[in-house]
């Protein structure tokens, strides 16, 4: 009788240690989830702002400025366009 | 006591013999009572155990738990091509209890130069009193962290979202703008706020005693985020617009413009630009007429290009065939006391030639010669008259009145377009009708996944015989030779409409383009309106033809529509050559 007692003791012991064990566990992955969608949030923000970064520097008109006077680009006269039609091309 | 106490015995003995004995229900009394006392108790545990426990309950999670809200963000705006025209991003507020602040001198300057205003301007809204101030709105989330960095205590901060829009003034009208809680007020950012708008959700979590969250109890809410939505905008496109009717209108010194690009085989607006603008990320200050979007919410006289509608409903009437000979000598018709007017007489001219020349005498006779119900039925089917329902909040319909309530008069001068009003997209909606195989496209700012079928309101017949009067009037003897586009044969008519003042007609004018092109497969309807141009020129053909002709070309060639003419097309009159105009 002494001995089962004992054993129940035991038994009773490391199933409270475990639990312990196990709920410790559980907070810090529980931070680390937390940590984890923080930074998945911080991800989106900053994607959210690239792509507006994106989109303004994509603006046609600094595209247009940066053609014009940067690169000297113009449109051709109408003299200076020839179309070329028909072929494979179509 | 001390006597007592002195003669101990004797009292004693005296007790004992002269105290009665201890009532004998005295004991079971006081257990009784003490037992009574012990069960209030329990009850009293019970009761606030199992049925009034709300409070206690409260009191106590109040302690350790905290609902937290979950941010929802708004919805993207893009354009066809996915290209951003607005987004959300995080941004926080800084507020104060002014009264529970403490900040040291040092901590005011310091905070001073991170929101970027004098500490003493500072200092002020903090002694102003009242229980709670905002310091500053919207400002980056690193800027309030490093706030939150100084510690001052007594001030704090809020998460926000603040809307972006990388098109600034080229897109403000359409898009509209969001106010505070990033909800529509505007635009389309207003009649969207459902689709677009997100719904903040919130959750029940444990912290400890530091504030962290160690635990999640439950969802409470799950937080929803706002849909994006594609517009029918091509960016590329609705700058080209801008930037040259801008030009334009400076140009012209006008007080105001418009500028539409339809695609004619999804009735998708391209692009719709308005000037006067403003700038929607920095719209502190704008006057409210800035924000119009005019070319929907504002109605103009739309002068001669009104007139393509009357040739059309006579030719479907069968009244008329192009070749018909209209006599407009002497170039005056009087009808009653009223005068119709050709600012250059004519002579006899086709039907094709009214059109060409921009006759108000041949018009007015040929409307003259209709039914008033079939020129009504004309115009009505081709929108006017009806919101052209493009999901833009405000718009208008515009002026068209019962055929019941029209005078001879009315229906002669409503055949170049006076005594009707209409508005710019409805103007550029209803040459569709003329690009097209005779069917109304619907005008609509969303993006569509194809070719949308529009309502039949003619015969392919009628609407050939117009486009080929439409490309007469942008040729040499037409009235629009400089809406002409290299490479590309394109068809419009011009409009000049005296403005009305008060009860009569003054000497303001509304200048008008409308067109489409290629003419052999239309792909794009172009519609221009310049408000009181007042530099010298004010004829359709001169002030708003130009802006047609650089927005097509640039368009199509963008788009890389087929070109379907030579690229020597372009015949201009020689320069001081003036141009027979109508108004």
């Amino acid at each position: 009788m002494l001995r089962l007692n004992l054993l129940l003791l035991a038994a009773l012991v490391a199933c409270a240690l475990s639990l312990v064990t196990s709920r410790h566990q559980a907070r810090k992955l529980f931070v680390e989830l937390e940590r984890a969608q923080a930074m998945a949030r911080s991800y989106e923000t900053e994607y959210g702002q690239l792509e507006l970064e994106q989109s303004t520097w994509a603006m046609p008109a600094r595209t247009e400025k940066i053609a014009r006077e940067q690169l000297k680009m113009q449109l051709p006269g109408p003299g200076r366009v020839e179309i070329i039609s028909g072929g494979g091309a179509r | 006591m001390r006597a007592v106490a002195l003669s101990a015995k004797p009292a004693q003995r005296r007790a004992a013999k002269a105290l009665p004995p201890l009532p004998r229900f005295r004991a079971p009394l006081v257990f009784g009572l003490i037992a009574l006392l012990f069960g209030g108790l329990v009850v009293r545990s019970l009761y606030l155990q199992w049925i009034d426990n709300e409070f206690l309950q409260e009191q106590g999670s109040s302690r350790y738990s905290r609902e937290i809200e979950l941010p929802a963000h708004r919805g993207r705006i893009v354009d066809r091509f996915g290209e951003a025209l607005a987004i959300s991003t995080p941004v926080k507020s800084i507020w104060a209890f002014p009264a529970k602040t403490e900040a040291t001198p040092e901590q005011l300057v310091a905070l001073g130069k991170l929101l970027e205003t004098p500490p003493q301007a500072l200092a002020k809204k903090l002694s102003d009193g009242g229980d709670f101030v905002f310091l500053a709105r919207q400002v980056p989330p690193e800027v309030a962290d490093r706030i939150a960095l100084l510690k001052i205590k007594g001030v704090h901060d809020q998460n926000e979202y603040r809307r972006f829009y990388p098109g600034g003034e080229t897109t403000s009208h359409i898009l509209g703008f969001t106010g505070d809680h990033d909800t529509g007020q505007e635009g389309i950012e207003l009649a969207q706020q459902e689709w677009l708008g997100g719904k903040p959700g919130s959750r029940r979590v444990i912290i400890n005693r530091r504030g962290d969250v160690v635990e999640d109890v439950e969802a409470i809410r799950a937080p929803q985020a706002g849909r994006d939505l594609a517009l029918a905008i091509d960016t590329r496109l609705q700058y080209l617009a801008f930037r040259d009717l801008k030009a334009a209108v400076e140009a012209n010194k006008a007080k105001a413009g418009g500028l539409v690009i339809l695609d004619v085989q999804s009735g998708e607006i391209l692009a719709l630009a308005n000037w006067p603008t403003y700038n929607p990320n920095a719209r502190n200050r704008v006057a409210r007429e800035k924000m119009r979007n005019r070319a929907l919410t504002d109605v103009f006289e739309p002068g001669s290009t009104m007139k393509p509608f009357t040739i059309a409903s006579a030719l479907e009437a069968g009244k008329v065939n192009p070749g018909t000979i209209i006599q407009t000598a002497p170039g005056t018709l009087t009808i009653g006391p009223n005068t119709i007017h050709d600012a250059h007489p004519n002579g006899a001219l086709t039907v094709e030639q009214v059109i060409q020349k921009s006759s108000n005498v041949g018009a007015a006779k040929i409307a003259l010669s209709l039914p008033p119900e079939t020129l009504w039925r004309t115009l009505a089917d081709a929108g006017f008259g009806t919101p052209p329902k493009t999901g833009f909040p405000g718009e208008v319909a515009g002026r068209l009145r019962p055929a019941k309530t029209w005078k001879p008069i009315e229906q002669a001068t409503m055949a170049y377009g006076h005594g009707i009003s209409v508005n710019l997209v409805q103007l550029a909606r209803g040459y569709t009708v003329f690009a097209t195989e005779g069917e109304l496209k619907p005008a609509t700012l969303f993006k569509a996944s194809g070719p949308v079928a529009g309502r039949p309101v003619m015969k392919p017949e009628t609407a050939h015989a117009v486009r080929r009067m439409l490309e007469m009037a942008v040729q040499t003897g037409g009235t629009a030779p400089r809406a002409q586009v290299t490479g590309y044969r394109v068809g419009g008519k011009t409009g000049t409409a005296h403005k009305l003042e008060g009860r009569g007609y003054g000497n303001k004018y509304v200048s008008s383009f409308v067109g489409f092109a290629p003419v052999s497969n239309p792909r794009l309807v172009v519609a221009v309106m310049i408000d009181e141009p007042s530099a010298g020129q004010y004829y359709g053909g001169a002030v708003a033809a130009p802006v047609f002709s650089g927005v097509m070309g640039s368009a199509l060639r963008m788009l890389g529509v087929p070109t379907d003419a030579p690229v020597d097309n372009v015949i201009l009159p020689p320069d001081g050559f003036e141009i027979d105009e109508e108004t």
